[in-house]
């Protein structure tokens, strides 16, 4: 049984972070903080502006990251915006109004204190980019400019371009560089964190490999921080980058860290199809098309015509037809679902056949040609740079793909794990989006968690321990560095036919099927046959070239497939496990008749947090209740 | 598609390397040029071989990760394209293709395709930011800025620091970089009260990293995925002499990084 505190405040849900930084958060005098070491794994957006802002503290900070430089951490190619409640536009934007949206649009399965915090800080975080030279879109006057997103009726979203996430990482890791210059953060570029080492229950470091060398490594500090993303790649093909990986947090969870809500992932409707069984990564196109185009898939499933050619007797617009209020306009999880379930019953265009049209001809017709290209230049130039199609000339083709994970390691208000001195923070944690994010809000909680909330939270842990107390000379650290190091011989030591590629792709497929847009029970308990049938033959059959002594990165995906392996089991037990609908978790069984996911707030209104129990046995399920005392539950209605 | 690939092996940086040369006949228009290699690389997993060792991460042209020399030319032969971003029907059936990892000798191979570009980190190290620490900060709107001159700071930030302009350029030189970061944050109200000390030190990090000097051959722009314009170069030469007739007072002392 994990012990689970979340150690909200006790205040007005309004007051509580102020309540909470005066009354119980103890804080390191300047001349004390050198003194303690705390390590960051990851350099994307919560990574790099943790690590910058605890190195200008005084910190003594070393950071890692796998890619050749901070600056490539994924958090680059977010797109859309950042939220903020500035309401610069007069529209009754408030901290309240941007807490209500993001718990709504979690449907209720966050904890409030921390949506209304991450929403109060906000603001900040704008100032805090402005002021390093984040070039924000601005009006004639100079003053910033918004731009509204899905799922609210205020205009909160800042933006540079189409490359909002890039210009904040530019930002954040600008922040890193001049720490790292002034030698307050020492940075590890090519490491990556294979294992904590928990000494007594408390997080004492890291294991990890040069990736460059295969050098393994030992790193021993006063308190742990990951900053390590979402696992969107256990589904193999996702909008994720190649590298993202649920090792660091799933090596924290084996040593006993909880894993909170892992079923829970955001799937958008309108990526740009798969176009073989090659395809490597999926691409994002905006949601915004949506607003003029028209999605349709022929009606018979031997259609041979070009799309242009097929008459609109012989066009079946799904969601016009069944949902005649909303129409194109549907919410992401109902587009999804419906897109997948007109491809499965064989409708599907493109080569794969899992693909449906998205068709501006209409709005050519009625708005003109240029009205329409200027819209939507950027994302018409994409589509056609990785399709070459015109959407002009021919619809675009789309279908949903996995974007984000809500789930991730059980923190409390602190952002602390359940393991004392381990910290998770960004996409990593659970906290803050329930069973569904909200667009534009994931910049904005990785910028909250690593400027403002972690800087204060860590020195209240700091304050009551002695600093430097365990070296890597403890055992502990021998015994982690020897578990690795046998884990990647036992790796390389298969030597069977197949590479780890292959299975990541099949292990991807079955997620996909069992543990995807829609789940049921029989599927879910399908898919968790399914996956330890196929662990086995990685073991029996996984072919790995080279040695371990330099850079394989072969070697590298191996070990992430095999924790991949291990955690899409937990998901499905998950998904399995709550049973009900909520957000992005959508179990078929529980659904309105228009479609829309039921929730069961009487029984399943806590977070689920899983265990580890070992090798071979099942992880224990521990529960933290939800309570809504600032916003009372109501049903999600996008509707009226 | 059937293409012959000719492609540099380099065991590690010690290693002299070579090219090699690889057929795949089971190419299709619609692969990525890094999805072709991943074929490739799963051809030489299976027979026993070693794959090839290349940089990619986010396969959408923003992570500045990928960096291969394709027929001569950084990130291929498409205007504009990093070379996630490339496909395969930019090539012929039949196609000969040579692939080589950046080559400048302040980016040393490491293994095959992937090279050392801690170089850019370090540039940025010696000025590439705002000095600044997380806190409370003035409302931005209290500092107007012309439209016109944050949209020129974001054309200068766009870059993605590939190092595509190194590998282009005769001379190695990483002005195209090192102006891109000066000018986004030169033009900025924000960038002024570093403005010229930031010039001088980032091009002294550059040229102590043994990175060649600008000659004007623009070849950097021609490559540069995100189309970085050298004008950027000019606006850091400006400053940059500025800074050197001017004898700077230091008066940060140890707070000052380099």
């Amino acid at each position: 049984m994990l012990t689970l505190d979340s150690k909200i405040p006790v205040a007005p849900i309004e007051d509580a972070w102020t309540y909470h930084k005066n009354n119980n958060l103890r804080l390191v005098g300047p001349k004390n903080r050198p003194k303690f070491k705390v390590i960051v794994v990851g350099s994307g957006l919560a990574g790099a502006s943790a690590a910058a802002s605890m190195g200008a503290m005084g910190y003594n900070v070393e950071c890692f990251c796998f890619q050749d430089s901070p600056r490539r951490a994924h958090s680059i190619a977010a797109q859309g915006g950042i939220n903020a409640s500035k309401n610069y536009r007069n529209d009754g934007d408030s901290t309240w109004r941007l807490f209500y949206d993001t718990q709504k649009g979690g449907d209720y399965r966050a904890r409030e204190q921390n949506v209304y915090r991450l929403a109060e800080l906000s603001t900040s975080i704008i100032d805090q980019a402005v002021s390093q030279g984040v070039p924000f879109a601005r009006e004639y006057g100079g003053k910033l400019a918004n731009r509204s997103f899905g799922g609210v009726l205020v205009e909160r979203t800042f933006y540079c371009r189409g490359e909002t996430g890039q210009q904040l990482l530019l930002g954040a890791y600008s922040a890193l560089e001049e720490q790292i210059a002034a030698k307050k953060v020492k940075m590890h570029t090519r490491h990556e964190m294979l294992d904590l080492v928990v000494v007594d229950g408390r997080s004492r470091g890291i294991v990890v490999r040069n990736l460059e060398t295969g050098e393994i490594t030992s790193h021993a500090a006063d308190a742990v921080v990951l900053a390590t993303g979402g696992y969107g790649n256990v589904f193999y093909l996702s909008t994720n980058a190649k590298g993202c990986n649920v090792t660091a947090n799933f090596r924290a969870y084996r040593k006993g860290a909880g894993f909170a809500n892992p079923c829970f992932t955001q799937i958008h409707p309108t990526s740009i199809p798969a176009s073989g069984d090659y395809q490597s990564k999926l691409t994002l196109m905006s949601e915004s098309l949506r607003n003029d185009g028209r999605i349709w898939v022929p009606r018979n499933a031997d259609e041979k015509r070009a799309p242009r050619d097929i008459p609109e007797e012989d066009r079946f617009y799904y969601l016009e037809e069944r949902y005649p209020r909303f129409g194109n306009l549907v919410p992401r999880d109902v587009a999804a679902r419906n897109a997948k379930d007109v491809c499965d019953q064989g409708l599907g265009v493109g080569p794969t056949g899992y693909g449906v049209y998205l068709d501006f001809a209409a709005a050519i017709e009625e708005k003109g040609i240029d009205a329409v290209k200027s819209k939507y230049a950027n994302l018409f130039e994409m589509y056609q740079r990785i399709t070459d199609d015109d959407p002009v000339e021919t619809p675009m083709r789309i279908y949903p793909a996995v974007h984000y994970t809500m789930g991730g390691l059980w923190v409390d208000y602190n952002l602390m794990t359940n393991v004392p001195g381990l910290y998770a923070i960004g996409e990593s944690n659970f906290a803050d989006h329930g069973a569904n994010r909200l667009g534009a809000s994931s910049l904005m909680q990785c910028l909250a968690d690593g400027y403002f909330i972690i800087p204060v939270t860590i020195g209240d842990f700091l304050s009551r321990h002695e600093s430097g107390e365990i070296t890597t000379d403890h055992p502990a650290f021998k015994e982690t560095e020897t578990a690795v190091k046998d884990r990647l011989n036992k790796l390389l030591a298969v030597n069977g036919t197949r590479s780890a590629q292959s299975f990541h792709r099949e292990l991807g497929k079955i997620m996909w099927e069992h543990c995807g847009i829609s789940r049921n029970k029989e599927s879910l308990e399908e898919g968790l046959r399914k996956i330890p049938a196929l662990r086995e033959e990685f073991w029996r059959d996984l072919k790995l070239p080279g040695n371990p002594a330099e850079l394989n990165q072969s070697l590298e995906h191996a070990g992430r497939v095999l924790d991949f392996l291990d955690f899409g089991e937990l998901m499905c037990r998950d998904a399995l496990l709550r049973d009900e609908s909520c957000g992005c978790h959508f179990r078929e069984e529980h659904q309105t008749p228009e479609g829309e996911a039921e929730r069961n707030d009487e029984d399943y209104a806590f977070v689920s947090v899983f265990e580890y129990k070992g090798e071979g046995t099942q992880p224990e399920l521990n529960k933290e209740p939800l309570s809504f005392d600032a916003l009372p539950l109501a049903a999600r209605n996008y509707k009226t | 598609m059937r293409i012959k690939l000719h492609v540099w092996r380099q065991s590690s940086r010690s290693d002299k390397g070579r090219m090699e040369s690889y057929e795949l006949d089971n190419v299709v228009e619609e692969m990525s040029f890094l999805e072709m290699m991943d074929t490739l690389n799963e051809k030489l997993t299976v027979e026993g071989k070693e794959p090839v060792a290349f940089d990619h991460d986010c396969r959408e042209g923003v992570c500045g990760m990928c960096s291969m020399v394709i027929n001569g030319e950084a990130h291929g032969p498409k205007s504009e394209t990093t070379t996630c971003q490339l496909y395969m029907r930019h090539f012929d059936d039949g196609a000969e293709i040579f692939i080589e990892p950046w080559r400048a000798s302040a980016f040393p191979v490491v293994r095959d395709l992937v090279v050392d570009r801690s170089a850019f980190d370090r540039i940025i190290q010696a000025g590439g930011y705002v000095s600044n620490h997380s806190g409370p900060k003035p409302d931005p709107n209290s500092i107007p800025i012309e439209p016109n001159v944050a949209e020129t700071a974001l054309d200068a930030a766009t870059c993605i620091g590939c190092g595509a302009c190194v590998a282009a350029c005769p001379n190695g030189s990483a002005m195209l970089f090192t102006s891109a970061k000066a000018s986004h944050l030169g033009l900025l109200p924000q960038g002024q009260p570093e403005r010229f000390d930031r010039a001088k030190s980032m091009v002294s990090q550059m040229e102590s990293e043994g990175f060649g000097s600008c000659r004007n051959y623009a070849e950097c722009e021609a490559q540069c995925p995100k189309g970085i314009s050298i004008a950027f170069i000019g606006r850091l030469n400006s400053d940059f002499l500025k800074a050197s007739l001017v004898e700077p007072i230091d008066r940060r002392g140890d707070m000052k990084a380099q």
